[in-house]
């Protein structure tokens, strides 16, 4: 119980510290040490699961199992290094003059707010609050996103608003019918009718036609914030127009909580359906955002929307492993969230280096890094390559599992797959390759730029890749278990 | 046709009021309008939850009744209407679709609407079962004037009336959610209204205009 207060104490605490001494000088060392707390709080809340197994706390409205405690590490992880890459980012940005200490005093306030909105969508147990959490994920972005106040920005930052809020208010709808469904299992009083814990222990009880409609409004609305195909058109702007500290946490953190979310409900559908209809969708909506976003990598000009186009592609193929639902499929694609994760955060904050050197996005701008500054230069290198699915990254394995998965369980799918991840190869190592190693004019920087998350991003999904620990996968595995039922 | 005791009958006029409503604000197009007809939307759905209160004597709908009051019928208007007066918004443009057009489209909508809730008014043991097919069409109905409409505000309007029709779906279905999900939901539209305020006069500092197709510009970019 501690560990949890402390883990929704610290940010909630940090918004209000921030949002007060915001515009002080030591703002960013507040917020790095805020972040720094959750992430503490986190790894207790971890070691207490792996030790006694799953938790019912705070009158059953919290509940923490090897699933979304997992995601609670990794949100309070890259939380934390996005904190310390976001301090000298955004220094410069100030002194750059593209915001100003009163804007930043809300960036900081707002930051450890969407903290708070993610981790509370992650450990509530109550599906309304699950609702009521992402909806605030969004709006505690909004204003981040428009944070330059550049006329593209506010152009993203509405479409943000728009379509993830309509987007969000089906997804509404989809939760009052699950609660129609239980009420008539769980009595009505109300209060134990929307707990996860409870409808999944009467799931095979609930009224399949009302679940099936319901898990369609859940899909199109919580698949909206993960960025599902064709649901997908707020995202690379959002990603592009924002500072660089609040796309890598919109995309590495924002699209799993959601894709959370959606797993959540897909149990729960699965156990009253007793057929492959919420796993179909997941397929399909999946198989359509990776072929979706690999051919629009191609008519990219700016490198923030390269990379949120590739975001998409992989929470696609993440929603396609969960959709394959073996425990296998499931294991594969709780490792490709972690990688993904943890890899794209690791470029964004590459590239944000790489384009405030440059002044600009866009790519035909920005010729050699390896030149300008080494670190910043093979950071982009390896994070590419990553990516990109090369062994020894973690994001081969992950890939890897799915596929061969694919291949026992849809052959049909392998195709389109594989072609899929060699046009997003073409289109990326394409574009990488002369901003890494393409002559320039320009000077090399005078002192290297701090660059440690993304290393640290970098070696950890190394090490992935090469050999996962036993407790690890023992606990992806439990998971994994916990997820496909088998 | 069996005599609908009062209550029931006037709960079905709330709900018809509801759905007539929704097509008055898909054929405003003065914003001013849409705001005061939003309002007594809001005041209906106070009413229809107030009745439901007064006959399944549960106190959470009471408390759900005095919220709608608060937020809907008077805070969000009036915030919507100060709004209105600063930026100097009174009229949409000529909407996508013309008026007419949309109409004819929410009519085939609401029959839509009416063919989706049949599998969930059959299995409901609400006495409001019928309403479900309303609740419906009004959020679909909502969604096509947030399609339509050009102004920054009219979206805005469409959005919040979305959000009535799902409360009214809510309470039809089930006799409304649990009360922490409730405040939560209320607490979420407050802020996005909060914060749609501070982002519109951003949009306006920057364009000198609420319309949106200033903002389109990324789209041909892509």
């Amino acid at each position: 119980m501690t560990a949890l207060l402390l883990l929704l104490g610290f940010p909630a605490s940090g918004a209000i510290v921030l949002a007060i001494a915001g515009e002080r000088r030591h703002a960013p060392e507040i917020n790095t040490l805020f972040s720094c707390g959750t992430f503490v709080a986190a790894c207790l809340l971890t070691l207490r699961i792996i030790g006694h197994g799953s938790l019912l706390l705070g009158r059953e409205q919290f509940f923490i199992d090897p699933f979304n405690v997992f995601l609670v590490a990794l949100t309070a992880f890259v939380g934390l290094t996005t904190a310390l890459f976001s301090r000298p980012y955004m220094r410069v940005e100030l002194a750059h003059g593209r915001v100003s200490n009163r804007r930043l005093r809300l960036y900081h306030s707002m930051y450890q707010l969407f903290m708070l909105t993610m981790l509370l969508a992650l450990t509530t147990n109550n599906m309304g609050l699950l609702w009521v959490s992402m909806e605030a994920a969004t709006l505690s972005t909004v204003l981040l996103v428009t944070l330059y106040r550049t006329p593209q920005s506010l152009e993203a930052g509405w479409k943000y608003f728009i379509l993830c809020g309509v987007g969000i208010a089906q997804a509404l709808f989809g939760t009052i019918l699950i609660y129609f469904a239980a009420e008539k299992v769980l009595g009505a009083q109300g209060v134990t009718a929307l707990l996860w814990t409870h409808l999944d222990a009467v799931r095979s009880q609930l009224e399949p036609t009302v679940l099936a409609l319901a898990f369609v409004f859940l899909l199109v609305g919580y698949g909206t914030k993960v960025g599902l195909a064709p649901l997908h058109s707020w995202l690379p702007d959002a990603h592009a127009e924002g500072p660089t500290p609040i796309s890598a946490v919109l995309s590495g953190l924002l699209l799993n909580v959601a894709l959370y979310a959606v797993v959540r409900c897909k149990v729960l559908v699965e156990g009253s359906l007793h057929s492959a209809l919420p796993a179909r969708m997941l397929m399909g909506f999946g198989l359509l955002s990776v072929v979706m976003a690999a051919f629009l990598l191609f008519r990219q000009r700016d490198i923030k929307r390269l990379f949120a186009y590739s975001s998409i592609e992989h929470m696609g193929l993440a929603a396609f492993a969960f959709g394959l639902s073996g425990p296998v499929a499931t294991f594969a694609a709780l490792l490709h969230m972690t990688v993904h994760s943890l890899t794209k955060s690791a470029i964004f904050f590459t590239v944000g280096h790489a384009a405030q050197k440059a002044g600009s996005q866009l790519m035909d701008d920005i010729r050699g890094l390896i030149t300008l500054s080494p670190t910043v230069g093979w950071g982009l290198m390896l994070g590419a390559l990553a990516i990109l699915g090369m062994p020894p990254f973690g994001v081969f394995a992950s890939e890897f599992l799915i596929l061969t998965t694919a291949m026992r369980e849809q052959p049909w799918s392998i195709p389109i797959l594989l072609v899929a991840l060699g046009v997003a190869f073409a289109a990326i190592f394409g574009r990488v390759q002369p901003m890494v190693f393409g002559d320039t004019q320009g000077r090399r920087l005078p002192h290297p730029p701090a660059l440690v998350p993304v290393f640290a991003h970098l070696v950890i999904v190394l090490v992935l890749g090469i050999y996962i620990p036993p407790y690890l996968a023992d606990w992806y595995r439990a998971a994994a278990h916990l997820i496909s039922g088998s | 046709m069996p005599h609908l005791p009062l209550d029931r009958q006037l709960l079905n006029a709330c709900a018809a009021l509801l759905l007539l409503l929704s097509f008055a604000m898909l054929s405003q197009r003065r914003i001013v309008s849409l705001v005061n007809l939003l309002a007594v939307q809001g005041a209906v759905l106070a009413a229809a939850t107030l009745l439901l209160a007064w006959r399944t004597h549960e106190a959470h709908l009471y408390f759900s009744a005095a919220l709608t009051v608060a937020l809907k019928v008077a805070f969000l208007p009036w915030l919507l209407h100060r709004l209105i007066r600063r930026l100097e918004v009174y009229w949409d443009t000529e909407p996508l679709l013309n008026i007419s057009g949309t109409m004819l489209v929410g009519i085939l909508v609401v029959v839509f609407a009416f063919g989706l809730a049949q599998p969930i008014s059959h299995l409901a043991s609400t006495t409001t079962r019928n309403a479900i097919g309303i609740a419906i069409g009004v959020v679909l109905l909502a969604f096509l004037m947030m399609i339509t409409r050009r102004k920054a505000m009219s979206q805005v309007i469409g959005f919040l009336s979305m959000d009535n029709g799902l409360f009214f779906g809510a309470m039809s279905a089930t006799y409304g959610m649990p009360m922490v999900v409730e405040l939560g939901v209320a607490l979420d539209v407050l802020v996005a209204v909060l914060v749609l305020g501070v982002f519109f006069f951003q949009i306006r500092e920057r364009f000198d205009s609420l319309d949106l197709h200033h903002l389109e510009r990324l789209s041909e970019r892509s």
